[in-house]
This record gives structure tokens, C-alpha cells and sequence, in this order.
């Protein structure tokens, strides 16, 4: 029975394939996963956009959205309606077709990244062997459509924003491919599904997730790290700062076209979380060994909402850095402390089974990460904190 | 014709294109454009023979045309870190303008 | 040969036509990026998709954002004084029609004697793996330090000068 309720949607689809004769039922049982995909991920954007505007308020100490509905959980729709009949203004001087596609492309590359994430136990709709590198180069595809939106709108304040985000993107693209190429090194596969059943066992209970291991926790603050500078949010959305450049590459942009930028950001946000939940936090896999009769659906999507939760609270939280502080933060300090975190990883696999790989190992990372840590802020004279006010 | 032999043609026309492009227009970063599919031309043909020839187990192939895609990157960076140092000296990237040996 | 290859061949060979022929520097490289995708599709039709994956995540990923940037930093994109082709346009067009005779004959001649259609081979990325610290050993470092060579030659070539303006 618990069996039934961990498979549910798999025997849904089974079920509903069975209907039809043997030669359509490959492509529809696909379509079907597809469609399922298609529609699951904007409803929760959707409820996302309410989360995060409620959860930003109450962050900053006033309410948010509370008309529409209650509580306001009717916000998106309130919203959605708005964004489909605004008026679609594109500027007269715009290049009309790459202003067209840029949305388009932005948003068909973030669907195709949710093609080997693996939802649940047998959940994947695209179980490749390469599945890694397929979901990285989706990623690399996007940084593409933002150039594209920023240059067509021939404006000087969206190419600016437009050039500071791919400049961003490719600087932690790097950083995220090498703290995940760690993972894949140790699970010894870049098929998503077999990191995850590298990640399936427990000892006296507790998971043997990458998270809870020296390398896999580093790894994971760079991942987190470089996950937010990708997808442009908070502390480093600098490309789309509304105090300073209007609304960066997207300033052209009204109406649906708007909405889809909006909605290729959201999904670029859960594409790349529920990456690093399959990666480091054990994908659908259970946090304790007596709760597995839990279905392994509702583990990964719970996962994938506490990291929404952890987007929406830094945005909440940090101020926004300058694009050479993020810059410089990039290459000289996360990129080193990745190439060492390889280090340990291979050091961990190596020092046998005890305690001592996790002195060595944890010995090292805390130590790099403070003795690099001392050598950028030496230079920089920061005293107390100290107040002006108006007078 | 078999297989292999369309894709070669297509590589083929991809590889005249590129020299074309690469022959004939005025602007030294499409000069590099050119130089980029003709590159890739080489490696669809490297492709097509890694998968219709003998032994792809060998996967040299495939090993080739990975080493190649590198190299082009790195390649393709030199390349237009120098356009972009001329046009610095220069003010122009156009070809025909730059016919003198004299700086 | 089968609808698919039609369909991709075309794609390619209309975007790399596009970015041999348009007017707009910007539009050139979209279009070159266009015939990479194609490019990958072919790879992934032959079953490398290794290869494929690589070659969207190198030049769509990188290649194409460095031509992009480029175009943007040397004003690429204002339209020229003097035409898009340079003056001796007609010999390159009949050089590249020479090549593209030549190759397509060699083709075509030795079409009796190409490989035939053999299984699909199953490459797994843990052969290519082995393959590339075990056969492939030497060619991987020679490109590791070429890679070196190359960021650290671009970073140089490509630095403001020291004297002068900032």
C-alpha cells in the first residue's frame, strides 16, 4: 500500500498508457510526463509568488498582499490576469524578432533542464547517462537569452544590466560545475538517478547524504553560493537592481513577455534547487531511516520548498554586493576553495573509515577557508559599525 | 547514399560556407565566425566517422572531436582578445583598412 | 535518410548562411548560435551525446557569449561605411565554391567503398573516462596545459596598457 502511494503517478501513467494501442504508447507515456511537468511547475510558481512577497514582508516587518482572497493566496491570479491584458509595448527603434525569442528561448531552456531531475523513485522523465552535463548546458543556454533581451531593447540601461548578468552568470557557472563535478566524483556517476541511489543508504539511522560529510557540506554553501548568483537573486541581483537600473535587461519588457521572464526566473530558481537537493541533500531519498513510508515525492518536493524558503529569507536578509565585489568574490575566493574541496573529496575517499578522515578533511577546509578569508579582509580597513542620522 | 556520405556533404557545405564567410567579409570577428564552423565541420566529420566506421568502441573518434571543441574554445578566446586589442589600436575592425605594415 | 537529418542538416545550413550573409554583426552571431544547436542536434543523432552535450555547453555556453561580447565591445554593431563584404569578395566566393566541389566529389567518388551502417555503439560517459586517463592521457594534458596557456595568453593580449589612459 505504501508501496502504491510512493508510485502513485507512475501507475496513473501506466494506467492512462494502457488505453492505447502499443505503437502510440512511448510517445504518449513521454507527453504525458511532459505535460505533468508543464503544469506542475508554473502552479507552483505561482504559489511561490505569494510565499515570497508574504514571506519578504513579514521579513521587512509590514504585511504583504492581503486582499486578494485570504491571506492573500489568490494574489497570482490577480496577477496573472493583469500581466495577460496589459498592453505589449515593444520599442520603436527594437530589434523586433530577437526581442520576440529572447523570452521564448529564456523559458524553453529552463523547462529542459527539469527533464532529468529525479522527482521520485522512478520519477525521471529523461534518465540519461550524461544527465549532469544535459541539465549544465540548459544552464549555459539561458546566459544567451538574457544577452539577447538586453541588446534588442536598444537601451542603454537593459544592455548594461544585461552585460553585468552574463558577465555574473558565466563567473559562477564555474563555480557550479566544479562543486558539482566533487559529487559526481564521488558517487562515480552523471546520471542524476544514480547520485541519488549513491545517496539511498543509512547508517544507525541517519543518511548517508552528501551534505553531511566535510566536502559535501562546503560544497553545497558554494553550490547555494553560486545557485543564487546564477538564477540573479538577492544578494546578487545587481543586473536587475530596481533601485539602480530600472528593471535591467527587462526593462522593455511589459505585459506577457514580462511574465515570462518572470516565470523563466522562478523556474530557473527551482530547476537549480531541485539540482542541488538531488545532489547534496539526497534528492527524494528520506532524512531518517524509519520514516521512508513517507512517499519519496512529497521528501523531494518539501526539500525543494525549504530551499525556496532559503532563497526568499537571503533576499530578505543581505544587501546587495557591487559587481566587482561579486566578481572578485567569484574567482579569487570561491573558485580556489572549489579546486581544494576536490582536494578533500579525493583525500576523504582515500584516508580509510574513521574518525580521522573527518578530522583531516574538516581541518583543511576550515582552515583554507579562514586563511583566505584573513588575507582578503586585511586590506580592507573595516572599523565598528557606526550610524548617521538626518538631522 | 549512405548515411555517412550525407553527413560528409553536410560538413562539406558547412566547411565552404565558413571559408566563404571567412574569405569575404570586411569585419575581423566574422573572419572568426567563419573560422569557428569550419571548425565544427571538421568535428561532425569526425563524428560521422567515429559512428559509421570501424571499431567505435575505440571511441577515438568522439575523443578527437572532444579535444577539438576545446581547443577551438580556447582558440575562439586568443582570437578575439586580439580584435578586440587591435580595434583598441586601430579604432576599426575592418579588413580592408588595415593594409599597411606600418602600426 | 531519415526526415530527421533533413530537418537538422537544413537547420545548420541555414544559420551558418545567416551568419555568412546577414548585415547586422549581432544578428550574424544569434545565427551562428543557431547552427551550433544544429550541430548538436546532428551529434546527438549519431548517437555521441557526450559530444552533443559538450558542444552546447562549450560554444553555445561560452563561444557564442565571447563572440557576443566582442561584437559589443568593438561597436560591431553600427552598421559600416562601406558594405559588409570586402572588395575582393568574388575570389573568396569562387575558393570556397572550388573547396566545396572538390570535397563533395572526393564524397561522392568514394561512396562504393564508405563503411556501412553498424550497430549503435553504447558509449557510457565511464568509458570515456577511462579512455581519457588511459589511452587518451597525453593529448589531456597537452590540452590541460593549452588551456592554461591560452586564458593566460587572452588575459594579456587582451589587458588595458599600463601607460597612458586607464
Amino acid at each position: 500500500m505504501i508501496d502504491h502511494l510512493d508510485q502513485i503517478f507512475v501507475l496513473l501513467r501506466h494506467w492512462l498508457v494502457s488505453f492505447l494501442p502499443a505503437p502510440l504508447q512511448p510517445v504518449v507515456c513521454v507527453l504525458l510526463s511532459v505535460a505533468a511537468i508543464v503544469s506542475l511547475f508554473p502552479a507552483l510558481f505561482a504559489l511561490t509568488t505569494v510565499f515570497e512577497r508574504k514571506g519578504l514582508a513579514r521579513i521587512q516587518n509590514r504585511i504583504g498582499p492581503n486582499r486578494v482572497g485570504p491571506f492573500g493566496v489568490l494574489q497570482p491570479i490577480a496577477d496573472g490576469i493583469k500581466s495577460l491584458t496589459k498592453e505589449d509595448i515593444v520599442p520603436l527603434s527594437a530589434d523586433a524578432a530577437v526581442h520576440f525569442l529572447a523570452p521564448v528561448v529564456l523559458v524553453v531552456a529552463v523547462f529542459m533542464g527539469f527533464a532529468v531531475l529525479p522527482m521520485g523513485r522512478n520519477m525521471v522523465l529523461a534518465d540519461m547517462n550524461a544527465g549532469l552535463l544535459f541539465y549544465f548546458a540548459m544552464g549555459a543556454s539561458t546566459e544567451l537569452s538574457v544577452f539577447m533581451a538586453g541588446w534588442s531593447s536598444r537601451n542603454k540601461y537593459s544592455l548594461l544590466g544585461a552585460m553585468r548578468a552574463v558577465a555574473q552568470m558565466i563567473s559562477y557557472e564555474v563555480v557550479l560545475l566544479l562543486s558539482s563535478v566533487t559529487v559526481v566524483m564521488m558517487a562515480g556517476s552523471l546520471s542524476l538517478s544514480k547520485i541519488v541511489a549513491a545517496q539511498n543508504h543509512y547508517s544507525w539511522g541517519l543518511p548517508h547524504w552528501y551534505i553531511f560529510t566535510p566536502w559535501g557540506c562546503a560544497g553545497f554553501v558554494m553550490y547555494a553560493i553560486a545557485a543564487t548568483a546564477e538564477t540573479n537573486r538577492s544578494p546578487f541581483d545587481l543586473p536587475e537592481g530596481e533601485s539602480e537600473l530600472v528593471a535591467g535587461y527587462h526593462t522593455e519588457y511589459s505585459g506577457f513577455k514580462f511574465a515570462l521572464f518572470f516565470l523563466g526566473e522562478y523556474l530557473a530558481m527551482f530547476s537549480i534547487s531541485g539540482l542541488g537537493t538531488t545532489l547534496f541533500l539526497g534528492g527524494w531519498s528520506a532524512p531518517f531511516s524509519f520514516l521512508t513510508w513517507i512517499p519519496s515525492w512529497i521528501w523531494f518536493f518539501s526539500k525543494l520548498m525549504l530551499s525556496i524558503f532559503v532563497f526568499i529569507w537571503l533576499r530578505g536578509t543581505l544587501p546587495r554586493l557591487r559587481q566587482d565585489q561579486l566578481m572578485n568574490f567569484a574567482w579569487k575566493f570561491v573558485l580556489p576553495m572549489c579546486l581544494l574541496n576536490l582536494l578533500v573529496a579525493g583525500l576523504w575517499r582515500f584516508l580509510g573509515d574513521g574518525w580521522a578522515r573527518w578530522a583531516v578533511c574538516s581541518v583543511i577546509l576550515i582552515g583554507a577557508y579562514g586563511a583566505m578569508g584573513w588575507g582578503e579582509m586585511r586590506r580592507k580597513h573595516i572599523g565598528p559599525r557606526s550610524y548617521r542620522y538626518a538631522e | 547514399m549512405t548515411p555517412l556520405a550525407s553527413y560528409l556533404l553536410v560538413a562539406a557545405l558547412l566547411f565552404s560556407i565558413g571559408l566563404a564567410g571567412a574569405l569575404t567579409r570586411r569585419n575581423a570577428i566574422l573572419v572568426l565566425i567563419g573560422i569557428e564552423l569550419m571548425l565544427n565541420a571538421a568535428n561532425l566529420n569526425l563524428i560521422a566517422f567515429w559512428r559509421y566506421g570501424p571499431h567505435p568502441e575505440l571511441l577515438t573518434g568522439m575523443m578527437f572531436a572532444i579535444f577539438s571543441i576545446a581547443v577551438a574554445a580556447a582558440e575562439a578566446a586568443v582570437g578575439l582578445g586580439l580584435v578586440i586589442q587591435i580595434y583598441r589600436h586601430a579604432h576599426t575592425t575592418d579588413l580592408d583598412a588595415m593594409n599597411r605594415m606600418k602600426g | 535518410m531519415s526526415f530527421v537529418f533533413y530537418l537538422l542538416a537544413a537547420l545548420t545550413v541555414a544559420g551558418a548562411f545567416a551568419a555568412m550573409l546577414l548585415k547586422n554583426t549581432v544578428h550574424c552571431a544569434l545565427a551562428l548560435t543557431v547552427a551550433f544547436a544544429g550541430l548538436a542536434l546532428l551529434f546527438l543523432n549519431l548517437d555521441a551525446q557526450f559530444a552533443g552535450f559538450a558542444q552546447i555547453l562549450v560554444y553555445i555556453g561560452a563561444v557564442a557569449i565571447l563572440v557576443v561580447f566582442a561584437i559589443l565591445l568593438t561597436r560591431g554593431s553600427e552598421t559600416p561605411r562601406d558594405g559588409v563584404f570586402s572588395r575582393t569578395w568574388f575570389v573568396g566566393l569562387l575558393i570556397a565554391a572550388g573547396v566545396f566541389a572538390t570535397l563533395s566529389w572526393a564524397v561522392l567518388q568514394s561512396v562504393r567503398v564508405l563503411p556501412h551502417e553498424t550497430a549503435v555503439p553504447t558509449v557510457t560517459v565511464l568509458q570515456i573516462g577511462n579512455a581519457l586517463v588511459g589511452r587518451f592521457v597525453l593529448p589531456l594534458e597537452i590540452v590541460a596545459l593549452l588551456l592554461t596557456a591560452a586564458t593566460i595568453g587572452a588575459v594579456i593580449v587582451a589587458m588595458h596598457e599600463k601607460e597612458g589612459q586607464q
